[in-house]
């Protein structure tokens, strides 16, 4: 018997975070009636929904490297050290007179890519475990950055890059345009080619997706050197964003919510399956709560409470052992 | 080189290691090679060195825990709060303190054990969760003036030439405490079994779900004495103390020896790693021309060294 439309809609992975979302637009409607308006300035759109999207795009983006390499079974811890060496690097790129957009954003992605490069040399190569190959470059990287901008907060003071953070295409702010179109182009390059389903083979079963003919340490490698480029691309786009780059501050803890966002999209840790529809809900959700959160009156740095609890509780629904209670709990099928 | 040597070679290394380290320093630097100096790597990295030791039991059983930089801040504040603000003798604060970070830790691993989820992910939401935890409590530093304080930070035990305050002789126990657990006892064992072959473990009969919510019991007290040992050494407490902890705690284990998949390591080689940090640190601050954040990238590559080190004895081992 074929499942109608409905049931199927029920079982899709993104059904928990959508309603997630839907509840806490709920909340936020309630504490905030005009919570939804939208208005026009300039030509620009402006309003709370807007923001929610303008913030939650570096995480957006940096969710999108990371489902890839959650797919192959990784991790990249390292994500938040890159997004500061970036930020540094092209605040220092710009300090030196370093004029050409081009030539900064080369400067910022080549550097990302290069650090993914590492990670997944040492991964695919040498058979570090990921957690740990990242973890070097999460504690070294910080440094680095650092070291580059001399511990100070750098301003940043350049039209073009400005536009990165802070621009605006067809009324909507580029940050917004950007995320989305990586993902929409990211999902066709992947869905459309067998890429995908070879980056899934390497997750669920590198032995027999070797023996299969695939190259798995390339592909290993590459969903590193992704993983990496989203991160100096957010990188680039937060310290544009904030006309400034901290090396102390930037990106700190973004690395969890980028796996937070993914797991909470229906992406297994275990590797094998990716869903990136399901990592840009998943970020959304989260960058909702957080603002949420702003409504609720509740102070930043306490906001991670509500996502330590949010994490927990997807795990645990995720988990076999529960999984297995509800499966006890439902009448037996005949 | 015989099997016995090639086991204790990462130990032998990280040794070696900090005896160069600290050579080149007393070399390089006028007054480097003082007691003072020596008694300072102890004191200074004492909230760092029992964290380490937690950590060094964790990674034995194959795990890993991210929430002790968040812990130790929890108690940092949670306890000054208590002093300070609804007037708690300190032993009482202190024993609140270790209830919270033991439930936390035993929590953390009857999830990690029983609901079969990753230990990294479920201790980073135990991050978030504590160090959101420490700014709910209060957003600001709060110093602690009791007169119980004033006499621990005055209390120093006199060596000959060596002058250990109390924060050093609490780590320097610790560390005693520590690898008797590890390397005397059957807890100690059974960890190591665990983190060489959680399947032959269980096969033998072992008790894994015990042991497991155990260590990261005992883990998490050790990061919540860290965050007591905090609270002594600059007489207050502060929400953010203990941010990116975890990482150095890690970075001291491995360079340490300890393999980061678990089954091998000795807690010896944790003080080693501890050494080798705080030499780095103070060769660092003595010399002066270079900024304080090359510690940080120094250790990573350090890191990146004995991770390499340690890949290439485990094929050397698994090839015999």
């Amino acid at each position: 018997m074929r499942d109608s439309p409905w049931q199927r809609a029920l079982r899709s992975p993104v059904l928990w975070p959508l309603a997630g979302i839907a509840a806490l637009l709920a909340v936020n409607l309630i504490l905030k009636p005009g919570f939804l308006n939208l208005t026009v300035l300039d030509g620009h759109l402006y309003g709370l929904p807007i923001d929610v999207l303008h913030r939650g795009a570096k995480t957006l983006i940096l969710a999108l490297g990371m489902t890839l390499v959650i797919a192959t079974g990784g991790v990249d811890l390292s994500v938040g050290s890159v997004v500061a060496i970036t930020g540094a690097l092209a605040a220092t790129l710009i300090g030196h007179g370093v004029a050409s957009l081009p030539l900064i954003l080369a400067g910022a992605l080549g550097a990302g890519a290069l650090a993914g490069l590492a990670n997944g040399l040492l991964i695919a190569r040498i058979g570090v475990q990921p957690i740990v190959a990242t973890l070097i470059l999460m504690v070294a990287g910080r440094g680095v950055a650092q070291v580059l901008t001399d511990g100070q907060v750098l301003i940043i003071k350049h039209a073009g890059f400005d536009f990165l953070g802070n621009g605006f295409v067809a009324g909507l702010p580029f940050t917004i345009v950007c995320a989305t179109l990586l993902y929409v182009v990211t999902h066709i390059a992947l869905r459309r080619s067998a890429a995908g389903l070879f980056i899934e083979a390497v997750g669920d079963n590198p032995e027999a997706a070797r023996f299969a003919g695939l190259a798995t340490a390339r592909i290993k490698t590459l969903v590193y050197v992704a993983s990496g480029l989203c991160a100096a691309f957010a990188g680039a786009m937060e310290s544009a964003n904030i006309g400034a780059a901290d090396a102390q501050r930037a990106g700190e803890n973004l690395e969890l919510d980028a796996i937070f966002a993914v797991v909470v999209g229906g992406t297994a840790l275990t590797g094998g399956r990716f869903l990136l529809l399901g990592s840009f809900i998943g970020a959304l959700l989260l960058q909702l709560l957080v603002t949420t959160m702003y409504h609720l009156g509740v102070p930043p740095a306490v906001a991670p409470v509500p996502k330590a609890l949010l994490i927990l509780l997807v795990c645990l629904l995720q988990s076999e052992r529960t999984r297995g209670w509800f499966r006890g709990l439902a009448p037996a099928k005949s | 080189m015989t099997p016995a040597l090639q086991r204790r070679l990462p130990l032998l290394t990280t040794g070696a290691i900090f005896a160069v380290l600290f050579a080149a320093a007393t070399l390089l630097y006028d007054g480097f090679f003082s007691a003072r100096v020596a008694v300072n790597l102890f004191t200074d990295n004492a909230a760092l060195g029992l964290t380490a030791i937690g950590m060094t039991l964790v990674i034995f059983a194959g795990g890993i825990d991210l929430s002790v930089g968040a812990v130790a801040g929890f108690t940092s504040i949670f306890v000054a709060t208590l002093i300070e603000k609804h007037h708690v003798h300190p032993t009482v604060a202190a024993l609140a303190a270790l209830a919270v970070g033991g439930t936390l830790g035993a929590g953390m691993g009857a999830l990690i054990h029983w609901f079969r989820l990753p230990a990294f992910l479920i201790t980073l939401a135990g991050m978030f969760l504590m160090r959101g935890c420490a700014f709910w409590v209060s957003t600001e530093s709060i110093g602690i003036a009791h007169p119980l304080y004033e006499r621990l930070s005055n209390c120093v035990l006199e060596l000959g030439r060596f002058s250990l305050p109390l924060v050093a002789l609490v780590l320097i126990a610790g560390l005693f405490g520590g690898g008797i657990l590890a390397h005397y006892t059957r807890f100690g064992r059974n960890l190591l079994a665990i983190g060489g072959s959680e399947q032959s473990a269980l096969l033998m009969g072992l008790p894994l779900g015990a042991t497991k919510v155990g260590v990261y019991m005992v883990n998490s007290l050790c990061a919540t004495a860290a965050g007591l040992v905090g609270t002594l050494y600059t007489g207050s407490g502060n929400p953010s103390t203990g941010i990116g902890l975890e990482l150095d705690a890690i970075a001291v284990v491995v360079i340490g020896g300890t393999v980061l998949t678990g089954g091998r390591g000795h807690m010896l080689g944790t003080l080693f790693g501890l050494l080798i940090f705080g030499t780095i640190q103070s060769a660092l601050l003595f010399d002066g021309r270079l900024s304080p954040w090359w510690s940080r990238i120094v250790v990573g590559l350090l890191l990146l060294a004995f991770i390499l080190l340690q890949r290439l004895l485990l094929r050397r081992l698994n090839r015999r």
